[in-house]
């Protein structure tokens, strides 16, 4: 009994494998269609789902959707100035952050690739990673704690007359330089890691000096890691709306999508097509400075 | 390299505009409206039968808790699961899935609830204990509505307006302290502001005070005029605020931090703030009063669900929830006044009911309970400011 099982699960296996065999499209096929169904169905079909309703409109009392095509959110997003003010606002934001971390990013990347041994590369990338483990919840209180009045910054700059920068878009910008820094380092690190060394000492040899080496070779090499790098400290600053609640007043475009989820989703739908827009337009234009060339 | 390169780009443009297309067709082809009419064509319950083993609820954080929840098991053989939501839209959003059997709404919650149609009016005859809640909590509007009640208040409080006792002096009797200009420029970044679009009533309770050229009556109903008026001085007001706050541990991290010292606020907060050993002071409960101009507050009622899997378990609860010696400890442990008058001989504090002015129908009337904005505000014209101008007038006074 058991062996003639046995035998036809072997069986099974074999037509199935005969199946396959040389039919290259049906085993990729048959290996992809569970994560593209993913992507395609859930992924994709819930957003497009969601852009969907950027069009309808809601009843003011029951909150219930009314399915029928309006163009009337997009005509207030567009019409009232305050929206204009919090997506530039956000944008500005973004890539505010975004500068700030390549800079602050790509010296500490380049003693990582370059410069450090063997041990302090793995302090370094530990160290790194290390606030990655704890809540992104817990960073911005925990920030939230340090720029208060009665806070460690105010404390330290007190004796020298300072006074920090309290609760504002300038703390708004602190943190988040810092909650999305290791995103920035480390693709410019991987990015770093591959160029050969052997072309630094080729430009020194043939005179060029440290500077004309980093702008003529060592830049354009890793521009295209920087790029990639400030696409997730973009988009990942775009979409947060819990750090400007947390250390500030100003609203983003998530705050404004969140006040309106509950009550109102047509027309945080339509908030929400604006991030997405923001970001395919800079994907195009990182796609076009190269970020894309050797992933 | 070069020869692929231009393709995928064509491809993810063609891959947006198919999504582009396919978003236009469903949002074209939708049609119709799912709105359903009231929910006063359902009927509510007529007799109570036996329980049905479970009943699930959704509730503010600290009214339904295991001191009183067990005893209700115990009693009704009725299982709570429970459910805490944060903001009344919430409530509201979790009521629309169905799978609950009450909830216990805010007056800023109930109007919507009954307009869509998700929860069925209460038989207050299947409910004992309704006999003997205070009057003045009964056939309110935002409980009964065309005459038809919906459900059992459970409690009510005021918000109150908190203050740091070493910086505003003398203590202040009026919400002046943060609506005047000249008053409030004296605390310039200092003021805690909550932070949703139910605060507008706050300003149009101080203009009603104010200027009563502009003849508001009710904070909620306001037409554009009155609407306008509230959100000018909301705007006046917005460069002295020092901070929105919407969680309640981001205002007690900020009073305790120095970050702001006057503001609006609830007894949770104020409690929480007194054990750190932060000095403050609020009012009413620890000073006996209200601002002149009045407060706004709430008056919560547990609605039943219209397709309630568990109704006698739901009135069950109801009626469990306002059984005077479980009222009165929700009460106490929560920190607001008891909708059972009974309740007010089992307190453990023999004088609670007397701090929270549980027996004073004339210190309620100065406090107007949060309800939803509606465009018709009773005088046969749809003039009124409606939620949604609310909240997107909110998002413009943050700018």
């Amino acid at each position: 009994m058991a062996s003639e099982a046995v035998a036809e699960r072997r069986s099974a296996g074999h037509r199935l494998a005969d199946l396959l065999h040389g039919r290259e499209r049906l085993q990729v096929g048959a290996l992809l269609a569970g994560p593209v169904g993913w992507l395609v169905i859930g992924y994709l079909g819930s957003l497009a789902l969601l852009l969907v309703a950027a069009f309808w409109s809601v009843d003011p009392l029951s909150g219930a959707t009314i399915k029928e095509f309006t163009l009337e959110n997009f005509e207030s997003l567009v019409n009232e100035p305050v929206y204009r003010d919090i997506v530039w606002r956000t944008v500005r934001t973004a890539l505010l952050v975004t500068l700030t971390d390549a800079v602050i990013a790509f010296p500490i990347a380049f003693y990582m690739a370059k410069l450090a041994s063997r041990r302090g590369k793995a302090l370094l990338v530990i160290g790194i990673l290390l606030p990655l483990w704890s809540s992104y919840l817990v960073k911005v209180y925990a920030w939230r704690t340090l720029l208060s009045a009665n806070g460690a910054i105010n404390w330290a700059l007190d004796p020298i007359g300072l006074h920090g920068p309290g609760y504002g878009m300038t703390a708004v910008w602190l943190v988040m330089s810092y909650l999305w820094l290791p995103y920035m380092i480390l693709p410019i690190y991987a990015g770093l890691e591959r160029i050969p060394n052997s072309l630094i000492s080729a430009s020194e040899d043939l005179g060029a000096s440290p500077f004309t080496t980093f702008r003529r070779v060592i830049l354009p090499l890793s521009f295209p890691a920087v790029v990639a790098g400030s696409i997730f400290t973009f988009s990942l600053t775009l979409g947060d709306y819990i750090t400007p609640r947390l250390v500030s007043n100003d609203q983003f475009i998530g705050n404004v999508i969140f006040s309106n989820v509950a009550n109102n989703q047509p027309f945080a739908a339509a908030l929400a097509i604006v991030p997405i827009v923001v970001t395919i337009a800079y994907l195009l234009v990182a796609r076009r400075l190269g970020a894309f060339e050797h992933v | 390299m070069s020869r692929r390169d231009g393709n995928p780009a064509r491809t993810a443009w063609l891959v947006v505009a198919g999504l582009v297309v396919f978003m236009l067709a469903l949002a074209g082809c939708g049609g119709g409206s799912d709105t359903t009419a009231g929910g006063s064509s359902s009927e509510a319950l007529q007799k109570l039968g036996k329980g049905e083993g479970e009943v699930s609820l959704i509730s503010w954080a600290g009214y339904v808790e295991p001191g009183w929840t067990k005893p209700f098991e115990q009693k009704t053989g009725c299982k709570v699961n429970d459910k805490e939501a944060g903001t009344s839209d919430e409530m509201v959003e979790l009521m629309k899935t169905g799978q609950y059997d009450g909830v216990s709404a805010s007056g800023n919650a109930t109007a919507r609830l009954v307009a869509a149609g998700l929860v069925a009016p209460v038989n207050t005859d299947l409910v004992p204990n309704y006999k003997t809640v205070f009057s003045d909590l009964k056939d309110q509007p935002y409980n009964t509505f065309e005459g038809v009640n919906y459900g059992i208040p459970h409690g009510r409080g005021a918000n109150l307006l908190m203050w740091n006792g070493n910086d505003v002096k003398p203590a202040p009797d009026s919400w002046n302290v943060m609506f005047d200009p000249k008053v409030a420029a004296k605390y310039k970044g200092k003021i805690s502001v909550y932070d949703e679009s139910s605060y507008i009533a706050d300003a149009a309770m101080y203009l009603k005070f104010h200027q009563p050229e502009l003849g508001i009556e009710n904070p909620y109903e306001l037409n554009e005029e009155q609407f306008n008026a509230a959100i000018d001085l909301l705007k006046e007001q917005s460069p002295n605020v020092g901070e929105y706050w919407s969680e309640a541990a981001k205002q007690i991290s900020a009073f305790a931090g120095g970050d702001v010292t006057v503001g609006t606020t609830w007894q949770y907060q104020y409690f929480a703030l007194k054990e750190e050993g932060v000095p403050v002071q609020a009012s009413p409960a620890s000073q006996g009063f209200l601002p002149k101009e009045g407060a706004t507050g709430w008056s919560d009622t547990w609605m039943i669900a219209k397709d309630a899997k568990h109704p006698n378990c739901m009135y069950e609860w109801m009626n469990w929830i306002i059984e005077p010696k479980v009222n009165a400890e929700v009460a106490e442990w929560f920190g607001e006044a008891p909708a059972q008058e009974l309740a007010c001989k089992e307190t453990a504090n023999k004088n609670f009911c007397a701090e929270y002015h549980a027996e004073e129908p004339d210190f309620w009337k100065r406090v107007y309970y949060w309800e939803t904005p509606l465009a018709d505000c009773g005088n046969g014209e749809e003039d009124c400011m409606d939620y949604n101008d609310w909240v997107k007038a909110w998002t413009t006074i943050k700018g």
